[in-house]
């Protein structure tokens, strides 16, 4: 047992600080940590910067273009990254769809699709939930039947996120409906400017628009862009969830939300003095923060040991309740230190433009960004479901 | 003992919850949200009509209510509906105040009040007062027969909608006194006096206020000099009620929504309600709804009472529906999922009512502070 990372897991950190020092804009940093919007032309430009240094794509083999870190490379800039402020990886190409090709996906589609992902050429989205397809993935009726050299795909997608700014999404769709809900399914690749796709916002709750429901009628894609065998999506798309739980304890996010909480109460005046001296609210903070401490090293536990290979099973479904706990208390937190000045709808903040905000704390959107959150127990499979997970895998039945 | 509304209160409640539901749907409500003003005077005469506002205040000034009960009743169907229009702030805080402590010629404006023909705001919190009543450190400074008012007030709701807006500001004393506040009837084209106003999350919307010598004559004062402070705690009493009520209804909807869903919505060939992971969460919160339903009962029966009693019961009732609330309000997103989180859903505008009520007149831990000290005093 040592708690100490090792030199050159320290070095490695120092490496990603510096890096982050020096090449992370200003201004997309104050966009993240005022809770500001991020516009697509902002991603584009971080995903560049980091393609630059080659840190892009963290968990790609080299072979394809990768850093190929191990996972607590990964767990330490994510880390870094976080309290720096720096934009989230958009996912969907890089850390979704680009693992199954790599495991499932023909010569010719690695060949093809993954230096456009490194480079943006595609931005991709991912079509999986159903309005009548949630919890229950299976379900879905997005169908796809073969006509010659191409599928004809009908039905819709929904809380696609940020498909507003995609050109590609990879879609399950059913191909099969005389077998197995599980059986009938199947991985496809859908250019979304082929005739018959429509993108439609939804608004949430907070007024953000970043997801969509994407509508397919009569869309031709040609058989090429299925991925693997027909009718094994579902596998392929088991393994993608699996990648899609690397990160899911959000321990930098909540690292660098608790320091958040703690500037808003610092110059937030309760009775003549920071609220950060009240003893009740004090005592909430270090509550959680005492939680943080254990969930950051239950996630470092797990992370060492995937770093060794094992595969994490039911704990990726622990740390993801645990971390979406923590992180949606911290989100209550900071909206609570905020006091009254968490009243306005701060839509400037989230345009950008701080300074019309009236807020002396210049707490920005506290308020906004809790709602927003509670996304974070719904989505990528709900709280409900990874329980049912831990049940299942710890008591069987 | 007895628990059942009055007739006249129990009428008022049908008409009211059948006004709302007829014209106060989510398409109307949320037009009325993205619009410029945040509120909509049609909906604000209409219900005027119906007497929404004379009910909060008493027989002596017109109106036909204005005990805890009658406040209660109001705003519990307000919340219900979701609605957004700022009868707290023009009836309840400013109107309420003028109606306690204003002289015959001041009091003259409550008539046009109940009749629907003024907007007023109450000035009071200060960007660091938080939700201390007593801090306030925007000047009154006598000047001749004049009084000049100088500072900024933090977050005043309906301040750009408003006609006049009852300020509070320090004539003597230390900021944190109780000693020394006095409220003044400021109209809003008063020179000096500008503002920056903002929409609100939850709908409505506010304005940080600055007073820059704004100069009023002394027969703007309501009540005596320096005295206001009673008078204000007393008010924002009535407000707290009227808040707890409103969220209170808020959470009905929320609970019955979540209900109503977790009976239709099939997931795995059957509705999710049937698992009992989710079965037992809702019971979790329907028995939330009966303490707070007793808890704003308690708050609205001892409205009347004296000031330690009503104290302790207003802190009270204002952190179990802080607790509560945000239960019923997580719970029943956390239940839908996904379509809990769309703008257009019911549900989310009436989970960011519920949440967001805990920014005003003090949170869940204010309240606590405030029970603990009353308990001991």
């Amino acid at each position: 047992m040592d708690l100490s990372y090792s030199e050159e897991e320290k070095a490695f950190r120092a490496e990603v600080r510096a890096f982050l020092e020096e090449k992370l804009p200003k201004e997309l940093s104050e966009k993240i940590r005022t809770g500001a919007d991020l516009g697509k032309d902002d991603i584009e430009r971080w995903h560049a910067i980091l393609n630059e240094q080659g840190w892009l794509a963290p968990n790609w083999p080299k072979k394809f273009g990768g850093a190929e870190w191990n996972a607590v490379q990964k767990h330490i800039f994510e880390e870094e990254a976080a309290m720096a402020h720096a934009p989230r990886i958009v996912p969907f190409g890089l850390g979704m769809l680009a693992p199954v090709l790599q495991k499932f996906g023909s010569q010719e589609q690695n060949d093809y699709w993954l230096p456009r992902i490194l480079s943006g050429e595609d931005w991709w989205c991912q079509g999986y939930s159903e309005p009548g397809a949630g919890s229950d993935l299976a379900s879905l009726k997005c169908e796809a039947v073969r006509d010659g050299d191409h599928y004809i795909v009908n039905g819709q997608k929904t809380w696609t996120t940020l498909g507003q700014h995609a050109n590609m999404i990879f879609c399950l769709v059913r191909t099969d409906k005389t077998v197995k809900q599980q059986e009938g399914i199947s991985f496809l690749l859908i250019d979304m400017e082929t005739p018959g796709v429509e993108v439609r916002p939804i608004i949430l709750l907070d007024g953000t628009h970043e997801v969509n429901e994407v509508w397919f009628t009569d869309v031709k894609v040609p058989v090429e862009n299925l991925v693997g065998e027909e009718n094994k999506g579902w596998t392929y798309a088991k393994y993608l969830l699996t990648h899609e739980r690397t990160n899911i304890a959000g321990v930098g996010f909540s690292q660098a939300g608790l320091r958040a909480v703690k500037r808003i109460a610092k110059a937030e005046m309760a009775g003549g003095k920071p609220l950060m001296q009240n003893p009740h609210f004090a005592a909430r903070v270090a509550q959680v923060e005492i939680d943080l401490m254990a969930m950051s090293t239950t996630n470092l536990r797990i992370v060492s040991k995937a770093a060794s290979g094992t595969a994490p099973g039911v704990e990726s479904s622990m740390l993801k309740v645990k971390g979406t706990i923590i992180r949606q208390e911290i989100n209550d937190l900071a909206r609570r230190a905020a006091g009254v000045y968490a009243m306005p709808f701060a839509s400037e903040a989230l345009e950008g433009s701080n300074e019309a905000l009236p807020d002396p704390l210049a707490a920005g959107p506290v308020a906004a960004q809790y709602f927003n959150n509670r996304k974070l127990s719904i989505f990528g499979g709900s709280n409900e479901i990874q329980r049912g997970i831990i049940a299942k895998m710890t008591m069987g039945g | 003992m007895n628990f059942e509304l009055t007739e006249e209160r129990q009428m008022l409640q049908d008409t009211l919850r059948r006004f709302l539901r007829d014209r106060y749907d989510t398409a109307t409500r949320n037009a009325i949200l993205e619009s410029d003003s945040g509120m909509s005077p049609d909906i604000w005469s209409e219900l005027a009509e119906l007497g929404v506002i004379g009910a909060l205040f008493s027989e002596e000034h017109g109106g036909f209510g204005g005990k805890g009960f009658d406040i209660a009743v109001v705003f519990e169907e307000l919340g219900r509906a979701g609605v957004v229009e700022p009868f707290l702030d023009t009836a309840v805080l400013a109107g309420g105040l003028i109606a306690d402590l204003g002289n015959d010629e001041q009091t003259a404006h409550v008539e046009t009040i109940i009749g629907g023909g003024l907007q007023l705001a109450f000035a009071h919190g200060e960007p660091s007062s938080r939700y201390d009543l007593d801090r306030v450190s925007t000047s009154a400074t006598e000047k001749g027969d004049d009084i000049v008012l100088s500072g900024r007030k933090a977050v005043v709701v309906n301040a750009e909608a408003a006609d006049m807006l009852v300020v509070s500001a320090r004539e003597s004393g230390e900021v944190g006194d109780a000693d020394g506040i006095s409220l003044f009837l400021v109209p809003k084209d008063a020179k000096g006096l500008t503002m920056q106003g903002y929409a609100l999350l939850a709908g409505g919307r506010a304005a940080e206020v600055t007073l820059d010598d704004v100069t009023v004559p002394a027969s703007a004062r309501l009540g005596a000099a320096g005295k206001a402070s009673a008078a204000i705690e007393a008010r924002i009493a009535a407000a707290n009620v009227a808040q707890t009520a409103e969220t209170l209804g808020a959470m009905e909807t929320a609970c019955s929504l979540t209900k109503d869903y977790l009976g239709q919505r099939k997931q795995f060939g059957r509705p999710i309600g049937t698992f009992q992971a989710l079965a037992h969460r809702m019971a979790d919160l329907l028995i939330e709804m009966e303490q707070a339903r007793s808890s704003v009962i308690l708050a609205a029966g001892n409205l009347e009472s004296e000031r330690t009693v009503r104290e302790m019961n207003i802190s009270g009732t204002k952190n179990l529906i802080g607790r509560a609330g945000r239960l019923v309000a997580e719970e029943s997103i956390q239940m839908h999922g996904g379509i809990a989180m769309t703008q257009e859903y019911e549900l989310a505008h009436i989970a960011k009512r519920i949440v967001m009520a805990d920014h005003r007149f003090g949170d869940v831990d204010h309240h606590l502070e405030r029970f603990i000290d009353l308990a001991a005093a």
